[in-house]
């Protein structure tokens, strides 16, 4: 894998520190009127997803990842392991439990899905910002009912548990908000 | 890529910028302080290690041969040969070069305030700048503190008499984003303190702060001496506002033969450190050999305190096209 020195730096790109990729989000110089040179990086950790700093001697080079996002298609799971299938060669791609976990409870098939790659294989599953699933379980709905005050919880197809308005029956299809997860409107199409 | 021909600054900040620069004119019209302008291609350029200048070349009409010419990183060089010509108090608004810097605070060009004033003492001329800024720019409150006072007080290290693996120890104790095995020279642990730790809370006193009695590693162009409590050090001071470094101010190096050695000091770590040496200022050498008078003198980053007075994030903000 090829270096990158610190004079490439900038946001978004992607490199290796201690052994996991890491994206850039900031790059400042930090250099006193006639002293030497450093970078101060704010990084995120692509497998943690945490942000942290680190500072380089500017000049110092760091090793690139093989880093890139794409878009691919929820197929199954084997209970290990996720499987995403890339839509124009079909080819399948999968992903483990950690790479997963911020998006399992909205994992529909059919579903494209942002993938970030790491060697290529996948490292982050993110789900797209709104999702249509169907309620397969909630309290009956009261009839009348139509203001949304109030609410109740409803499970969705996928094991996702939303506040939904009174008024929602078992089979509706919903608008959810995966960011907040929270319900958004009836929807009309899959 | 894209061409992009709009100015990187508002139009209206521009006009505000311009109206600045009329002000600090009449500041120094008032002061007895002449404006001059001096070259900016020099066959001889500083040799500080961290300061490169950009380079180009001479060539006379239908000449093969080429002369190299250094942009100036200050006007520093040509102002002392006035002063030591006898121009008395003197300033002057340069654009200056400094390559490879490049970020929210810096820039390859820039442009510099830079004066100098034969009759006054450093803490004399640190009340003028105070002043300028005041009028001029509309910072209000002042306070000084030593180096040696803000590292122990804020780090609890002395500065003077620490040993160099004590302030590693430090340094990488109050840096977290410093890698465990990170190391480096005296000086640049210094500095690396003083920006990540010490800046932040110099931002926090909501004033003007001046440093002064810097390490007499530091010293640059500055004279060294002692500091009353037996410790040598540099006789300059530097400028903070919201913990950014604006100003560096000396009592002016007079001996020229102390300037050769530092001159040299600077060629020999550029040597170590793989960089090519810097032909010597011998005409400023000469000019301080014949006599320069006892001043003191200091250079503002215009840009950044423009930047600051309108309230602005990066330099880029402030200026009509920021590098391209």
């Amino acid at each position: 894998m090829a270096n990158v020195s610190t004079s490439e730096f900038k946001s978004g790109l992607k490199f290796m520190l201690d052994g996991d990729p890491c994206s850039i989000i900031e790059n400042e110089l930090v250099k006193p009127g006639k002293g030497q040179a450093f970078n101060r990086v704010k990084y995120r950790n692509l497998k943690t997803g945490r942000v942290n700093e680190r500072t380089f001697k500017s000049g110092d080079s760091v090793e690139s990842a093989d880093v890139m996002e794409v878009e691919l298609e929820y197929s199954y799971t084997d209970g290990e392991f996720w499987y995403f299938m890339d839509p124009v060669s079909f080819e399948q791609h999968a992903a483990d439990a950690t790479a997963i976990a911020g998006c399992k409870k909205w994992l529909k098939e059919q579903y494209s899905y942002t993938v970030t790659q790491w060697n290529e294989s996948p490292l982050t599953v993110s789900a797209p910002n709104f999702v249509n699933l169907t309620v397969t379980d909630t309290d009956p709905g009261l009839k009348g009912d139509t203001s949304g005050g109030g609410g109740k919880p409803a499970t969705l197809e996928t094991g996702a548990v939303v506040r939904v308005p009174l008024f929602i029956n078992i089979g509706e299809l919903l608008r959810v908000d995966t960011r907040s997860g929270e319900y958004v409107e009836r929807a009309k199409e899959k | 890529m894209i061409p992009s021909w709009q100015p990187s600054a508002d139009i209206t900040l521009l006009k505000r910028r311009a109206q600045y620069l009329a002000d600090v004119r009449l500041f120094f019209a008032q002061r007895d302080t002449w404006e001059v302008e001096t070259p900016i291609l020099s066959q001889a350029a500083p040799t500080a290690p961290y300061l490169d200048s950009f380079s180009c070349d001479y060539q006379a009409i239908g000449s093969e041969q080429k002369s190299r010419y250094y942009l100036q990183t200050s006007p520093e060089f040509t102002m002392k040969r006035l002063l030591a010509a006898g121009s008395g108090s003197i300033y002057q608004i340069a654009r200056v070069f400094r390559n490879g810097e490049q970020g929210r605070l810096h820039s390859p060009e820039f442009t510099m305030l830079e004066w100098y004033r034969p009759k006054l003492t450093l803490i004399q001329l640190m009340n003028e700048v105070e002043m300028l800024v005041e009028q001029v720019f509309n910072f209000q409150g002042m306070a000084k503190f030593s180096y040696r006072s803000l590292f122990q007080s804020y780090l609890d290290i002395n500065v003077f008499t620490c040993s160099d693996e004590q302030l590693k120890i430090c340094g990488l104790k109050q840096i977290p984003s410093l890698a465990d095995d990170f190391d480096t020279d005296r000086d640049s642990w210094l500095e690396l303190l003083m920006s990540y730790v010490i800046e932040p809370k110099l931002a926090q006193l909501n004033t003007l702060v001046f440093v002064y009695d810097f390490p007499a590693s530091q010293a640059q162009l500055a004279k060294i001496v002692d500091d009353g409590d037996g410790y040598q050090v540099a006789d300059r001071f530097e400028l903070y506002i919201e913990g950014i470094e604006l100003a560096n101010g000396y009592n002016e190096l007079l001996d020229a033969d102390e300037l050769r050695q530092r001159f040299d000091q600077g060629n020999q770590q550029r040597r170590q450190q793989g960089k090519t040496e810097i032909p010597i200022d011998e005409n400023l050498l000469a000019a301080m050999s014949s006599g320069l008078p006892i001043c003191s003198g200091v250079a503002i980053g215009l840009d950044r305190l423009i930047m600051l007075a309108m309230k602005k994030n990066s330099i880029a903000e402030v200026q009509s096209f920021s590098f391209e």
